[in-house]
């Protein structure tokens, strides 16, 4: 490890820590989240090239937000076309220039409104899933374009042009950089909680790709879902959201064995599963139910988890209930999805042959054509009932269906398994 | 990546002024809100407090203030941050507040990072 790249980790961390607090400032003051967001990132390039020389400065923070402001200030000085919004700024500008470096004490105290804004901004039903998940990605949680990329597997090129074209999207939309309220407010939330899911499962599920799981896509949805609940403390959705990402995590380390190798839920080392995150999961649950939560989207979902999150071993599960709660949710939002969830349930509370009937009823539903998990729970209860024969044809149909490698081969040796059953 | 802070400081324990509190409060504030602080606490004096040890084969149980300690563990945080560079960044701006509203403090803030995959 040489100094070099030393000091560009420390810089990039020190970044990372300010950033939020970075584009939540400069957006306050430009009104105009793409260019705080341009420039939060020339503070970083700013900090990359001289603190190598100078060192990182003692309060690192500090002068990246005194950087950053002052090129915000530059930028509208030099503008020719100085619209009457920006001439109160500059003098705004001009007037906190004079007073640094003493920062913020007053800024600081509405951190969390300008985030609560900044995320309804970066979410906006406006843009596309993907803009939205990149923009959450880079706005939210500072990563890279690069590292978007990576982490949700596109080419940098597509993150790089979905993002400046959300971007171009936010400044001619010309959408109030406001938080809304009111009605508006629970729609434009749905949107929100929605981008943070889709990250968390994106990395969780790592439906594609060799990857069973990408822990860092997990870890900033956790961020967002934290800041969310923290900022706006009344939703409960975002708690049942929530309770939902912790109570999964919690299993991570559980979800793989030493070769990498996925382990199932029920075969899984509970010692392993995170207590702590466990009892937040809880805890956010509780805090949902208290908002009279109970019966929500994300709440049901949680409240699922939470039967597993409960259970010290597979036999304390209370199928009963699960099954329930998937009939709760299947009657909110009707998906074959969640019914063949609920076939699953049912199979563990009464029985083989009773899910069977639920997921024979599935097989025709054009949703699920090419869904590996119906086979693969179909295979799973001909197996159990001694159709081995049966259960194999389905395994291999599974494996052909799965897009992720470790999935396959798991669908492989449950395919195996029956052969060697049937030969028995 | 989770990580443990736990500051230590030597006897006599001096409690943090109240520019120090104020301004920890703000930067708590901040990191709750940025989603990266999960727990912190702080401890009260070694007198609240006891050990149980084990030497010799024999256990025993000694009632605090342990008049030999010469550090003591004054509070602790929990974050979840991307790696120990964050780490570090974070550490160093905490104790910074130190350096600033505390003027003639001396102590340790000693980060580890948890056992397993997180």
């Amino acid at each position: 490890m040489t100094a070099a790249t030393d000091i560009d980790r420390a810089i990039r961390a020190a970044w990372r820590i300010e950033q939020p607090r970075l584009i939540t400032t400069l957006s306050r003051m430009l009104r105009d989240v793409s260019l705080a967001e341009e420039l939060t990132q020339d503070a970083l390039v700013a900090a990359l090239e001289s603190w190598p020389a100078t060192g990182v400065p003692d309060k690192p923070g500090a002068w990246l937000l005194a950087t950053a402001k002052r090129r915000a200030f530059d930028q509208l000085r030099r503008s020719k076309m100085l619209a009457r919004k920006h001439e109160m700024l500059l003098h705004e500008l001009e007037r906190e220039q004079q007073t640094m470096p003493d920062l913020d004490a007053a800024l600081d105290d509405d951190f969390g409104d300008e985030l609560l804004r900044l995320i309804f901004t970066a979410c906006h039903p406006l843009l596309s899933r993907e803009a939205r998940v990149a923009l959450a990605l880079r706005m939210l949680c500072g990563l890279t374009t690069e590292e978007i990329a990576r982490a949700c597997l596109v080419p940098e090129a597509t993150v790089a042009q979905r993002i400046v074209r959300a971007k171009r999207t936010l400044s001619e939309s010309g959408l109030g950089y406001e938080t809304p309220r009111g009605e508006e407010l629970s729609q434009r939330l749905a949107s929100v909680l929605e981008v943070i899911y889709l990250i968390f499962n994106e990395g969780y599920a790592a439906a594609r790709g060799d990857e069973w799981l990408r822990p860092q896509l997990c870890d900033e949805a956790l961020r967002m879902g934290r800041m969310l609940t923290r900022i706006a403390p009344q939703e409960p959705e975002a708690l049942g959201l929530l309770a939902l990402m912790e109570l999964n995590a919690s299993r991570s380390a559980a979800r793989t064995d030493a070769d990498g190798e996925p382990v199932l839920l029920l075969d899984q080392d509970r010692v392993r599963w995170d207590r702590l995150q466990i009892q937040r999961g809880m805890l956010a649950l509780a805090r949902a139910h208290e908002l009279g939560g109970a019966g929500g989207f994300y709440v049901l979902q949680a409240e699922i988890v939470a039967c597993h999150g409960r259970a010290l071993t597979p036999g304390e599960t209370d199928w009963p209930r699960i099954a329930a709660l998937y009939a709760q949710l299947a009657a909110l939002v009707p998906s074959p999805v969640i019914e063949l969830n609920r076939a699953v349930a049912v199979s563990m509370a009464e029985g083989p042959q009773a899910a069977l009937a639920i997921v024979d009823g599935l097989v025709d539903e054009p949703a699920l054509k090419s869904y590996h998990l119906l086979p693969c729970v179909r295979g799973d209860l001909l197996h159990r009932l001694g159709r081995y024969r049966e259960a194999q044809a389905a395994f291999e149909a599974a494996a052909g269906l799965a897009c992720n490698t470790r999935e396959q081969g798991l669908m492989r040796r449950r395919a195996r398994e029956a052969i060697e059953a049937a030969g028995r | 990546m989770r990580f443990m802070y736990i500051v230590t400081s030597p006897q006599p324990m001096r409690g943090p002024s109240p520019e120090m509190m104020t301004a920890m409060q703000a930067l708590s504030e901040r990191e709750i809100k940025a989603g990266r602080m999960i727990d912190n606490g702080g401890l009260m004096p070694l007198q609240t407090g006891a050990r149980v040890r084990i030497a010799d084969g024999k256990l025993s149980v000694i009632d605090g203030p342990f008049v030999e300690a010469k550090e003591v563990i004054g509070g602790y945080a929990i974050f979840e941050l991307r790696d120990k560079d964050e780490a570090l960044a974070m550490a160093k701006e905490f104790m910074q507040l130190h350096l600033d509203h505390m003027p003639g403090w001396e102590g340790t803030c000693e980060l580890r990072a948890f056992a397993g995959p997180h």
